[in-house]
């Protein structure tokens, strides 16, 4: 349902420099799937588990390899190798009515298990199923478990309907955590809880995800210096996935933020693959995932028109930092069960729709799209009902599009294009001048 | 078809074809005060309702007798039918005899439906019951406790008074029994399908999404007596098969009409699950909200939306199929069911580990054409009648 691609390489006409967090991310990344590869040589333990109620640093304080097939599906969406993976995993019996994640996970698996990097992922010593806003991770790790014959550690994150954190579905999920994961985290790792280790990671945690917040609400700025949809979903890398509580994840934020202040006391706009924005016409929220298979395609669209997106949901989904939350070393497993009750995709509709008022509102946007993807029920069901919510309360004009997530027939370029652009065109002749200019 | 059965199947099927509620309608003009709570497939605790004098009205869309207008417009193509006209059912203003709505914890559509209805309808009371997956009655159980404290707190402030211990016994004392009628009844036509055919069978179970629970039992006892003096119905030369995938967005009777006619006795289904959740009985005596609890913990249905902590997905339907003595398994989902869908593979494994013959087809609540499936299903039941082993 979520998650975060590896930085691409420049295919843009323009030269662009990298920017050494794009470097560190990227050998990050690369590290982490170079120590998957070796996980059966080094005698590692790999645990599979979902952005979503991540429990990173848990695993991390058991010396535990986390491997997130979401991460996987959409770089092999990215890598234009998801549709072969689907196809394979419809030819075994897998509907095409469900979630494409689910079947380029299994596809993959059936065709060798190479991950992005080209390197086999080893197996999964446990699979850690963190029921958090995604009914389909049940069964994508019940259809694993089948595949695997691993242990299964199931964490139920409740549903906040009413945007609540009730203190029984905290104790729960702690409860759960005590008598469910974390034994079976000791069993698969060896190792005993331990939980200063926890707390040293937390409080990393923390520091990192000060640094992202401030990035990401640096796009309040005009010209924004971020783009905090196509290149939101790149600054949420590290700490959606492997990275939260480590050293390398604080230096990437501390590097990525010193990079930002820099565009930001320069009044430069964001990075594209072609080169810097030089001129920022339309600020924009989006709601729902982006498609991976034409991601640079899709981005292109929106550059080409001088539209920014300024604020996103897509890059809440591992965590809503933005709202307050900060894992805190004082009370670990509360603390992590306050931030799997968070993440955005367990919010219910109301919360989600005064979320995205606020970010309207809060960062100055002349519109809102929702890209609505074929294959996650969780994010798409009551999509139609949040814009006509969203035009009503702000008077700003919403745009609707349809895509997927990993599967390249969903991906209608020419349609999307059309839509963007007279979307756009319609805002340029409702205001009658120009933002940012 | 003697008069007396006559009778029952023309009243379940004009229950079954009320669009409109008027049986609820009816039941709360009946009394003073009366309250409706209408809840979505498949799990909620009905005992509660009753407990609080109120009437839980089981919603499961408007098959294919309700033209979708306005529902469309809130749900995108690749999203089931179900709620779709669920919302028709509700702007068309045929639910507001409800006075309340619960959203059991079966998938993301019909949990993000639970966020609509919030947003369409501010003035009612909803609520997402969210049913625990940890099964420990330490930790699932302490927590469904308290969900159900809750919910208890809730349907008393909209009843105006509290939910007595008393009256949660009489509810669960009153649901036994309904599910005790419902295993006879299934147990019937398992032993004898030609009494009860499914599209039969199906209006009768159908009628206790809107009949209070002491009628519902008292006409399936009726039901179950009649139709075994029906003369006319006997043994045939069919193939029995057990059907799978239609626990929460209902198959139209067509589907099932046509089912019967290509040549199946239906042995066993998981059509309306929600009525048969609970496997056993519910002990009366004691704590009854723990009572409560502990039945779901112990005693639910395995079905897709359901963990298995012990990864044995499909077993149920082996047994199932074992217990019934049924020679195949029809899949029928309805299009973009996550749970059916997701699920499918791992239980064709299953069955595939048994050598148990199966096919697959979906359908939609509004379908409308059966030509395909009959030919399908025909086959499917011709196969295990001609060139079965068994």
């Amino acid at each position: 349902m979520s998650a975060t691609p590896t930085p691409a390489k420049n295919g843009g006409s323009g030269s662009i420099q990298k920017e050494r967090s794009m470097v560190l991310q990227k050998d990050m990344i690369a590290g982490h799937y170079d120590a998957l590869e070796q996980a059966k040589e080094s005698g590692r333990k790999v645990v599979y588990t979902f952005v979503p109620g991540n429990l990173t640093e848990l695993l991390r304080s058991f010396d535990l390899l986390p491997n997130l097939p979401e991460i996987n599906a959409l770089q092999s969406g990215m890598r234009k190798l998801s549709g072969d993976f689907i196809q394979e995993a419809e030819k075994l019996g897998h509907s095409e009515d469900v979630c494409t994640y689910v079947k380029c996970d299994i596809g993959m698996l059936k065709k060798g298990n190479l991950g992005p990097t080209g390197k086999k992922l080893p197996p999964p010593d446990l699979l850690l199923l963190s029921y958090t806003g995604c009914f389909t991770f049940m069964k994508w790790f019940e259809l694993l478990r089948h595949e695997y014959d691993c242990p299964v550690a199931m964490l139920h994150v409740p549903y906040q309907s009413d945007g609540q954190i009730h203190p029984h579905h905290r104790d729960y999920i702690v409860e759960q955590l005590r008598s469910e994961v974390i034994p079976k985290l000791e069993q698969v790792s060896g190792r005993g809880y331990d939980e200063e280790r926890l707390q040293q990671s937390l409080a990393l945690s923390a520091q990192a995800e000060d640094d992202l917040v401030w990035v990401l609400e640096s796009a309040k700025n005009v010209p924004s210096p971020i783009d905090a949809y196509f290149g939101g979903v790149y600054y949420i890398g590290p700490l959606f996935s492997a990275f939260r509580g480590t050293p390398e994840g604080v230096e990437y934020y501390r590097t990525l933020r010193g990079e930002i202040e820099e565009r930001v006391r320069e009044k430069r706009g964001p990075i594209t693959p072609d080169g810097p924005m030089a001129e920022e016409r339309y600020r924009l929220v989006v709601e729902g995932p982006p498609n991976w298979t034409s991601f640079r395609e899709f981005w292109k669209m929106f550059y080409d028109e001088a539209a920014v997106v300024v604020a996103s949901s897509y890059t809440k989904v591992g965590g809503l930092y933005d709202r307050g939350f900060r894992h805190d070393p004082a009370r670990p497993l509360e603390s992590l069960a306050d931030y799997c009750l968070g993440c955005y995709t367990n919010l219910g509709l109301p919360s989600r729709v005064g979320l995205l008022e606020s970010y309207i509102r809060e960062y100055r946007a002349d519109g809102f799209l929702i890209n609505s993807v074929k294959s996650c029920n969780s994010f798409s069901v009551g999509q139609l009902l949040i814009l006509r919510q969203l035009e009503e309360r702000t008077k700003v004009p919403g745009c609707f599009i349809e895509s997927d997530l990993v599967d390249p027939r969903y991906f209608s370029s020419a349609n999307i294009k059309n839509r963007i652009e007279s979307y756009l065109q319609m805002l340029e002749q409702k205001r009658g001048v120009r933002v940012g200019t | 078809m003697k008069q007396a059965l006559g009778k029952i199947v023309q009243q379940a099927q004009q229950l079954y074809e009320d669009l409109d509620l008027a049986a609820v309608r009816a039941w709360k003009q009946a009394g003073a005060g009366r309250k409706a709570i209408g809840y979505m497939p498949m799990y909620v605790p009905r005992e509660l309702i009753h407990a609080a004098g109120m009437l839980p009205v089981g919603i499961v869309g408007a098959s294919d007798r309700l033209e979708i207008i306005r529902g469309d417009a809130y749900f995108q193509s690749y999203i089931c039918h179900i709620p779709r006209s669920t919302i028709e059912l509700a702007l068309s203003r045929r639910l507001d005899a409800l006075d309340g709505m619960l959203f059991p914890s079966i998938c993301d559509v019909i949990r993000n439906l639970s966020g609509m209805w919030t947003l369409l309808f501010p003035d009612r009371y909803v609520r997402y019951v969210d049913v625990p997956q940890n099964f420990d009655a330490r930790v699932g159980g302490a927590y469904w406790r308290r969900e159900l404290e809750q919910l208890r707190e809730d349907l008393s402030a909209l009843a105006g008074k509290p939910i007595e211990d008393a009256a949660l016994r009489a509810g669960i004392a009153a649901y036994n029994e309904n599910r005790r009628v419902i295993r006879l009844l299934l147990a019937a036509r398992s032993r004898q399908p030609w009494f009860y055919p499914i599209s039969e069978l199906y209006l009768f179970l159908r009628a206790g999404n809107v009949l209070p629970v002491e009628e519902h039992t008292a006409l399936l006892r009726d039901y179950l007596v009649q139709a075994q003096l029906e003369e006319d119905r006997r043994e045939q030369d069919r193939s029995r098969v057990v059907l799978v995938g239609m626990f929460c967005e209902q198959p139209p009777l067509g589907l099932l009409l046509t089912l019967e006619r290509a040549g199946c006795w239906v042995v066993d289904d998981d059509l309306l699950l929600g009525q048969r959740w609970i496997t056993g009985e519910i002990p009366v005596a004691g704590d009854p909200l723990e009572n409560l609890v502990q039945a779901f913990l112990e005693q639910s249905v395995s079905t897709a939306s359901r963990y298995e902590p012990q990864g044995r997905r499909g077993r149920w339907l082996v047994d199932s199929v074992r217990h019934h003595q049924a020679e195949g398994v029809i899949f029928c989902a309805p299009s973009f069911c996550d749970p059916a869908l997701l699920e499918q593979p791992m239980l064709v494994a299953a069955l595939e580990r048994e050598g148990i013959l199966h096919t697959q087809f979906k359908y939609s609540e509004d379908t409308g054409q059966f030509g395909a499936i009959r030919e399908q299903a025909g086959t499917f039941s011709d196969s295990i009648r001609l060139w079965s082993e068994a």
